[in-house]
């Protein structure tokens, strides 16, 4: 069991590289705790899977150091890690039996062939797959292969983490579910410390503690999956966090006024002056439609009812902008003005978020 | 589900029946014929039945060739197909070099196959030639002319340098298809460098090396122009393999009858065997 620790860690593919779109990973610090069940989420190619190599030791990062509790392991190889990791799509040793397989990591280790032989059983019971033991893996169907894959990453109880690439890719919805949560009690039960990269929010909120976001080869912002809904660091974490994402308005803030859409909000805090593009982020939860000249001018275009909810698209003046209403709340036939909730909205500098009273007090 | 029965299907495979009759099977009915008769020219035939059969079966000319060309089969395999998977899996996998290596290895199968008997023909000379010359001047005792051993180890080694290239090639494109993630994986679990290759490259390079085996042990079952221009078969007998046997007698001899009982023969120990090599080859992967 240990604390990995990144100290100012890039990655660039390229040899000499030069501008900043040449890093993969741009230099980052961060600390995962022992024990903790992260996920790391962010879109296709924004450096999760090169991160995850990088700490499994696959790749050598191009600069900084990975600390396992207070050891440099940076030029380690992958074997003197006592790493576990899955990857997207299933890999199996072809010839071998499906038992033959989940023994594969523990026997490279020299463990006693009673020991391998119990930790199996227990293994292919996790993972439900003790009928097939002695089947020949290559006919599996994709799913039950990278069942197997997971039950490799799981069988060596000694790791120092388990790292997942989007393991569940493959497999079919109603599996995703019980694989997750059988993951989530794993964790519970043996507080391996484990990493889970996915491009699904519903996937990382459902079963980190702490969620890692990343986006362009950064971490933009690091916390609880109600840290990330209420307080998103970056327009990115809010965008990507939530479903409709959060609501962007460009805006001219002066103290505790916005100007959006040539109307004026109150907000909850005085802002000092502001330069670089300034946007104003309201989450549709936070949102309710008014008339008359309350709010900011609102039309709307479609709405569409999800179940428990609905959402309701339109625009204030060229942006677009996303509200949920509750079943039960009727929508007014006049309905021509928004309300944000001052409380719940931020203000963004250049796409970070702009901390009101750390610069009240800079003031 | 029931499959439609329509036995109106079978005119359209028709045009490939036609072209294959032509193509094939009437070019090999041709031989058929001149197996079981016999003729002195002037198109006169006369039934032979099985006897032109029976006298290649005895024959204890035809035997020894049929040795000859096991053996050499054998050893040609036993050599080129290591060599070809060793080769593969030390080619550099991606940059410049690997279109560099891909190059150079095709170019041995790109030289026509009397002029690469030509090259080791006059290479392995011992007046002219820098491999015999060479072997010469530092004491060894090599002359493939007139010794039997070396005349096979020449032929040999011309054939492993002409054709483990192919091998290689067919292995490097199976090693190629293999995802990045069954090597990462193998680290992960901390696979030996043997075991990557038993477990992970050797599997997935089955379907290639089939066809290598097969096309290796066909081709060199079959060999005749390269032996034949660099030893004509000799010293003695020491190198004529079934073709060159085979050609004596058709071409040299004139003996049609017994040369086609051969040619059957060979085509028929040609396909036995390869259908044993396939038969165990496709087994293990079920």
């Amino acid at each position: 069991m240990t604390r990995i620790t990144l100290e100012n860690l890039a990655h660039s593919y390229l040899p000499r590289p030069s501008h900043d779109d040449d890093w993969a990973l741009k230099p980052m610090n961060l600390t995962w705790e022992d024990g903790g069940a992260y996920a790391l989420l962010g879109a296709s190619g924004c450096g999760k899977s090169t991160l995850l190599n990088i700490i499994s030791g696959l790749l050598v990062p191009s600069s900084g150091r990975i600390l396992f509790n207070d050891r440099d392991v940076t030029g380690l190889p992958t074997a003197e890690r006592n790493i576990a990791q899955v990857f997207q799509f299933p890999v199996v040793y072809d010839t071998m039996s499906v038992r033959e397989n989940l023994a594969f990591p523990l026997k490279n280790r020299g463990m006693p062939a009673d020991q391998i032989a119990a930790r199996v059983d227990e293994v292919a019971r996790m993972i439900g797959m003790t009928a097939v033991l002695d089947h020949r893996a290559r006919r599996l169907t994709a799913d039950s292969k990278q069942k197997i894959s997971l039950g490799r990453g799981m069988v060596r109880q000694d790791v120092n983490a388990i790292l997942f690439d989007e393991p569940l890719t493959v497999i079919d919805p109603h599996m995703k579910w019980e694989l997750r949560t059988q993951l989530k009690d794993l964790h519970r039960r043996f507080g391996h410390t484990m990493i889970y990269v996915t491009h699904d929010q519903t996937e990382a909120l459902t079963f980190a503690d702490q969620v890692v976001v990343m986006h362009d080869g950064r971490v933009v912002q690091s916390g609880t999956p109600q840290a990330l809904f209420d307080a998103p660091e970056h327009t990115f974490v809010g965008y990507f966090i939530g479903s409709p994402g959060m609501n962007l308005l460009d805006a001219q803030i002066d103290g505790a006024t916005a100007h959006i859409a040539g109307a004026q909000i109150g907000l909850a805090h005085g802002y000092a002056p502001l330069s670089g593009k300034v946007q104003l982020g309201i989450r549709p939860e936070f949102l309710r439609l008014g008339s008359g000249t309350e709010g900011l001018p609102f039309t709307i275009h479609r709405i569409e009812d999800v179940g428990h909810h609905r959402i309701i698209r339109g625009k204030v003046g060229d942006a677009d902008m996303n509200v949920i209403l509750p079943e039960a709340q009727e929508i007014p036939a006049d309905a021509s003005r928004i309300v944000p909730d001052p409380g719940r909205a931020h203000i963004y500098v250049d796409d970070w978020r702009v901390d009101p009273p750390a610069r009240e007090r800079a003031a | 589900m029931d499959k439609p029965v329509n036995n109106r299907a079978w005119f359209l495979v028709l045009p490939v029946l036609l072209l294959v009759a032509f193509s094939a099977v009437l070019p090999l009915m041709t031989v058929v014929n001149y197996s079981v008769q016999d003729t002195f020219g002037g198109n006169q035939f006369f039934w032979a039945g099985l006897d032109w059969f029976e006298e290649v079966l005895e024959s204890d000319r035809i035997r020894a060739a049929l040795g000859r060309q096991i053996l050499f089969s054998a050893i040609i395999l036993a050599i080129e197909i290591p060599l070809g998977i060793f080769v593969a899996l030390n080619m550099p996998k991606k940059g410049i070099w690997a279109s560099f290596c891909l190059v150079l290895m095709a170019l041995p199968l790109l030289i026509p196959w009397n002029v690469v008997g030509t090259i080791w023909q006059v290479f392995g000379r011992v007046d002219i030639g820098l491999l015999g010359h060479t072997l010469k001047q530092l004491g060894i005792n090599y002359n493939y002319v007139n010794d039997a051993i070396d005349a096979w180890i020449t032929v040999i080694v011309m054939d492993v340098w002409h054709w483990t290239s192919l091998v290689a090639l067919l292995c490097y494109a199976g090693l190629q298809s293999i995802p990045d993630a069954y090597y990462q994986a193998a680290r992960i679990d901390q696979a030996s460098r043997w075991k990557v290759f038993r477990y992970i490259e050797l599997p997935k390079m089955q379907g290639v090396l089939l066809i290598a085996v097969l096309l290796r042990f066909m081709d060199s079952f079959m060999i005749y122009t390269e032996p034949f221009v660099v030893t004509g078969g000799g010293p003695g007998n020491a190198t004529t393999f079934l073709s060159i046997d085979l050609v004596k007698m058709a071409v040299g001899q004139f003996d049609l009858g017994p040369a086609a009982a051969f040619s059957l023969i060979y085509f028929l120990v040609i396909l036995l065997i390869s259908f044993v090599f396939y038969t165990v080859m496709t087994k293990e992967a079920k």
